[in-house]
Order: structure tokens, then C-alpha cells, then sequence
């Protein structure tokens, strides 16, 4: 699976409509096998709203594409199992299932109906190698609800793990994270861009600096920039909105608070 | 002092039915948040089943055990068909849930009356099941005895609460319903197909409702509006017990059954459902989220 080789995002005046206000408005996206991609934007740019649009949690017009796909007008579970993966804004996880039953469900889906009623003994060498990989192994059989903030976190990245997701979908993947775990979550997400497609949604500067490498920026539903990180810094029209400098990004944070 | 025991056994018993109804409920309605006021019409389908086996089947034992794998797939058939016409495009919508299966629910009654005619018909109970066994004889004529047929539902409330709680955890398809009720999206987005898993626990939901009602042919007549009349004290059982909670609604449903069987002892049987009426009232003023709770898309 690791030899196949990375496939590409594609995505052509996307639109998603929510009572009249476009959250997402003619967005056009390419993102070329094993890139890292941040996206970047302030709040309500429609990151998230694009994310969602892609993996099919919102109805959206124009097309996205993966590995030449069509993805608009599937249904989620479809999509996930083309090879989109995703993570939440807010570290999700099944709280009330332990570790290896999430990684199991998310490792699981193509099981038929009859297999669902037969209780499985051993660990899959996938699910193993991916608690390994989250450094969770130890804490399989606690719930996952009990795990830390930074944990729950990595256990999300896991499960796409198993999935054996091609393009990687991840909603600011170090909030409220540590300085040593948000290093944890940057080598972890180097080793996952090897042989997949990675776009990531962030905030933090700091972190995009070190690990991304091409950026687009969003604003009001649209991109406003788009290209190498100092490119995107050098950019008078993101500075004016937002990012940037030091002085530019403490301005732009505090008109949005 | 055998009264006291005969009283608790009545509670037990009352709660023993009380529990085989509401854990079809607390599936469809505590796991997926679905009011489904046509929970009952499927206890009265599977009650009817009892009655249609027997015609076929004369031996009522063995009618009786046909019956009820028979009940169970009649019942989860009319669940999933229901879920899939209606249901399915109702989910974010309780009321208009709530009109909907209200309206299928007295169409199922007007069938049953049309199929079966409007008063009640009688099934036969096998001879295993009619009498009784004495548990102690006290000498002076006040025996405590115990129906054959209310332990038979006790072990089959008991049953099915232990099949029920065994697959959701230890099956993968429990696995997924569980995944489904705590995180929809993520659910999906793991690559759950979740309309089909919500099918699956409506199958599974409606289909007990029918084991239900194989059970209450032991112990009631059989008529169309049988459902409606024993629906809303196993709601009731859900609520109380916290929505999506197994432990919850076995425990409240011995817990009212209890309080029923008591109270009605010292009063009478109208008193005795006022006065547990109100007590629910007061917990609920005190707990409205039931006695457990677990974190879910929430129906408010």
C-alpha cells in the first residue's frame, strides 16, 4: 500500500450555501500528491466549512476531486472509504469506547453483516502498528474519554491510520496543545506526508512555519493567497487581513477578539 | 410476613414486563433519541403473532416458543419499513417524529381491528405456564405462591436484557451502534455506513417490542389497543432510567413495578399510578436527565 503512489486534491468553484450567506464562495484548490497544505484564515473564512464540504458533512456545489473521484454527492461513509480522512475541531473520539474499539471501528468498515455478530480475539497488525505509531499502546484498553486532550488528539490522526487514508484531512490538530506535544504532533505528521497527501487546517504560526510547506489563505469564503510559506508572508494582501508579521498577527488577533 | 414477600413478587413480575417493553424503547428511542408512538402497535403485532402461530399450530407450547423468533422478525420488519419510509427523513425533527408515528400507530390499530375484528381475542397458554409453584407453605393457608407464567417473562426480561447488553459490547455491529449514538459525524466519517446502522437498531429495537408481546399474551388480553395502553409507563421507564441507558432502565423498571405493586397493596390501583406519577414528576424536577446519563447528539 505504502508503494501506491500519493494522489492529488482537486477542487473547482466550490460553494456551500447556508441560508443565503456562502460560507464557501467559488473556492478553487489544487493540492499535488504528498504535499503538506496549511489553510489558514481567520475565524469564519470557511476553513472548516471546505473541510466539511469535501468529506460530505455539508451540501456543496462545484466539484471536488481526489485522485480523479468526484467526491460531492457522496455519502460520507463513501467518502471515507475512497481514502478521506478526516479529524474534528474538537478532539473526536468515541468517549465511551476504548482505545483499540475506536481504532477497530475506524479499521473495520468494509466488514460484512455476518463478521459484525463475531467477536474478533487478536489485534490486527494495523491497529497495533497505529496505537504503536500514537505512542497509545499502553493505554489501549482505557477509555477513550478518560485520555488527555493531547492523546485524544493523536488517537484521531490513528484511526485514519488504519483506515488507510490517502489524503489527510486534519482540523487544527495542535489546539490546545503543549509546546512538547505539539513537536510529537509535527514529526508524527512529517512521517504520515511520506506517502500521503496531507491539508491541515491551524492557527498557530509558529507551527505552520516549521511544517508546512505550501499555504493557502482563506478569507471570507474565498482564497485570498495562496503559495510558499514566505510567500504567503510577503503578501501585502494577507498581511492587511491577517498573519504575517509579528505586529500583523497580534492586530489581526485582537480585531478578532 | 408472606405478604410482604407476595407484594415484592408482584413488583418484580409488574417490573419484569415493564422492563421487556421499554428495552425495544430505550434502543430506538434512548440510543437513536426517536419518539416512536408506534412502539406499542408493534407489541400488539407481535401479540397478534401468538394468536395467528396458534391458529397454524395447535400445541400451545410449541406455538408459543415459534412465536417468538416469529414476533421478533414481524415486529423489526414493520420497524425497518417504518424507519426507511419515515423515519429516516425525520431525524433532526422529534415533533414532527412524534405526529408521524403517532398517525402510523392508530393506522396499525385500525388494521388490527379490520384483520382480527375489535374485541379481544384469547390465545392459550401452555400448561407448563398456567399454574404455579409455591415457594413456602406457612401452615395457615397463606402460601406464597408465584405464577409459572410471570417467571417465565422475569426469565425472559432477564434474557433479553443479557443479549442486549452482550452485543453492544462485545459484537462489532454494537460496537457501531454505540460509535453512531455517541458521534454521528465522526462515525461517518470513520467510514460507518450509519443509515445502516440505524436500520439495524430499529430492527433490533422493534423486533423486542414483538418478544414483548408474545410475553403479554401470558398475562393480558389481546386487543388493538393494547400498545397504547402500556406505552407510556415504559417511556416513562426510559426517561427516568437517562436516555441510552441499559442499567437505567433495567433498574427503574424493577424500581416502578416495586412502587406499583406496594403502593397499590396499601391503597388502591388508581391511587397507586398517582402516586407514581407523581414521584417520577418529582425526580425528574430533581434529575432531569434520568438516573444515568451519557453524553449524546442531544434531542433538545
Amino acid at each position: 500500500m505504502s508503494t501506491q503512489k500519493p494522489a492529488g486534491l482537486r477542487i473547482r468553484d466550490l460553494r456551500v450555501v447556508f441560508d443565503g450567506f456562502a460560507a464557501v464562495d467559488g473556492v478553487d484548490i489544487d493540492v499535488s500528491p504528498g504535499d503538506v497544505r496549511f489553510i489558514i484564515g481567520p475565524n469564519g473564512a470557511g476553513k472548516t466549512t471546505l473541510v466539511d464540504a469535501v468529506t460530505g458533512l455539508v451540501k456543496a456545489t462545484g466539484s471536488a476531486a481526489f485522485d480523479g473521484q468526484e467526491l460531492l454527492g457522496r455519502k460520507v461513509h463513501h467518502i471515507t472509504r475512497l481514502g478521506i480522512g478526516r479529524t474534528f475541531q474538537t478532539a473526536a473520539v468515541f468517549e465511551e469506547l476504548t482505545v483499540l474499539q475506536n481504532l477497530d471501528i475506524a479499521a473495520g468498515t468494509n466488514r460484512g453483516l455476518l463478521t459484525l455478530l463475531r467477536r474478533r480475539k487478536s489485534v490486527p497488525d494495523s491497529v497495533a502498528q497505529a496505537m504503536e505509531t500514537i505512542g497509545l499502546t499502553s493505554a489501549r484498553d482505557r477509555l477513550a474519554g478518560t485520555l488527555a486532550h493531547g492523546q485524544k488528539q493523536w488517537l484521531e490522526i490513528g484511526m485514519l491510520l488504519v483506515q488507510d487514508a490517502k489524503l489527510l484531512l486534519l482540523d487544527e490538530p495542535v489546539a490546545g496543545m503543549s509546546q512538547d506535544e505539539r513537536d510529537t504532533t509535527g514529526e508524527l505528521l512529517g512521517m504520515l506526508s511520506e506517502d500521503r497527501t496531507v491539508v491541515v487546517i491551524e492557527h498557530d504560526m509558529d507551527f505552520l512555519r516549521r511544517y508546512a510547506r505550501t499555504v493557502t489563505v482563506m478569507h471570507a469564503g474565498r482564497i485570498l493567497s495562496e503559495g510558499s510559506v514566505a510567500e504567503v508572508q510577503a503578501d501585502l494582501k494577507v498581511q492587511e487581513v491577517y498573519l504575517g508579521h509579528a505586529k500583523a498577527t497580534s492586530q489581526a488577533l485582537v480585531q478578532e477578539v | 410476613m408472606t405478604l410482604v414477600f407476595s407484594q415484592l413478587f408482584t413488583g418484580i413480575s409488574i417490573g419484569a414486563v415493564l422492563l421487556l417493553i421499554a428495552l425495544g424503547l430505550s434502543l430506538t428511542f434512548g440510543q437513536m433519541n426517536v419518539i416512536n408512538m408506534a412502539h406499542g402497535e408493534f407489541i400488539m403485532a407481535g401479540a397478534y403473532t401468538v394468536y395467528v402461530v396458534q391458529q397454524i399450530i395447535t400445541n400451545a407450547g410449541v406455538s408459543l416458543l415459534v412465536a417468538l423468533p416469529v414476533a421478533f422478525l414481524v415486529a423489526g420488519a414493520m420497524g425497518v419499513v417504518l424507519e426507511f419510509l419515515l423515519i429516516r427523513r425525520l431525524y433532526t425533527r422529534p415533533l414532527d417524529t412524534l405526529l408521524v408515528t403517532w398517525g402510523v400507530a392508530l393506522i396499525l390499530q385500525q388494521l388490527a381491528r379490520d384483520i382480527f375484528g375489535a374485541p379481544n381475542v384469547q390465545t392459550r397458554a401452555p400448561d407448563l405456564l398456567t399454574g404455579s409453584i409455591t415457594i413456602f407453605s406457612s401452615g395457615d393457608g397463606n402460601d406464597l405462591m408465584v405464577a409459572n407464567s410471570r417467571l417465565f417473562i422475569l426469565t425472559l426480561a432477564l434474557l433479553a436484557v443479557a443479549a442486549l447488553t452482550l452485543g453492544l459490547r462485545m459484537t462489532p455491529l454494537g460496537r457501531r451502534i454505540r460509535a453512531v449514538v455517541q458521534n454521528r459525524d465522526l462515525a461517518a466519517a470513520s467510514g460507518i455506513a450509519t443509515g445502516r446502522v440505524d436500520r439495524m437498531t430499529f430492527f433490533i429495537g422493534s423486533g423486542l417490542a414483538g418478544i414483548a408481546g408474545v410475553a403479554l399474551t401470558l398475562v393480558g388480553p389481546i386487543g388493538p389497543t393494547m400498545g397504547t395502553n402500556i406505552i407510556i409507563d415504559a417511556f416513562l421507564v426510559v426517561v427516568v432510567g437517562g436516555i441510552g441507558q441499559l442499567k437505567g432502565t433495567v433498574i427503574v423498571a424493577f424500581a416502578l413495578g416495586m412502587m406499583q405493586s406496594l403502593v397499590e397493596y396499601s391503597t388502591t390501583i388508581s391511587v397507586a399510578k398517582v402516586l407514581v406519577f407523581l414521584t417520577i414528576v418529582a425526580f425528574l424536577q430533581w434529575r432531569p436527565q434520568g438516573l444515568f446519563t451519557l453524553r449524546t447528539r442531544s434531542l433538545a
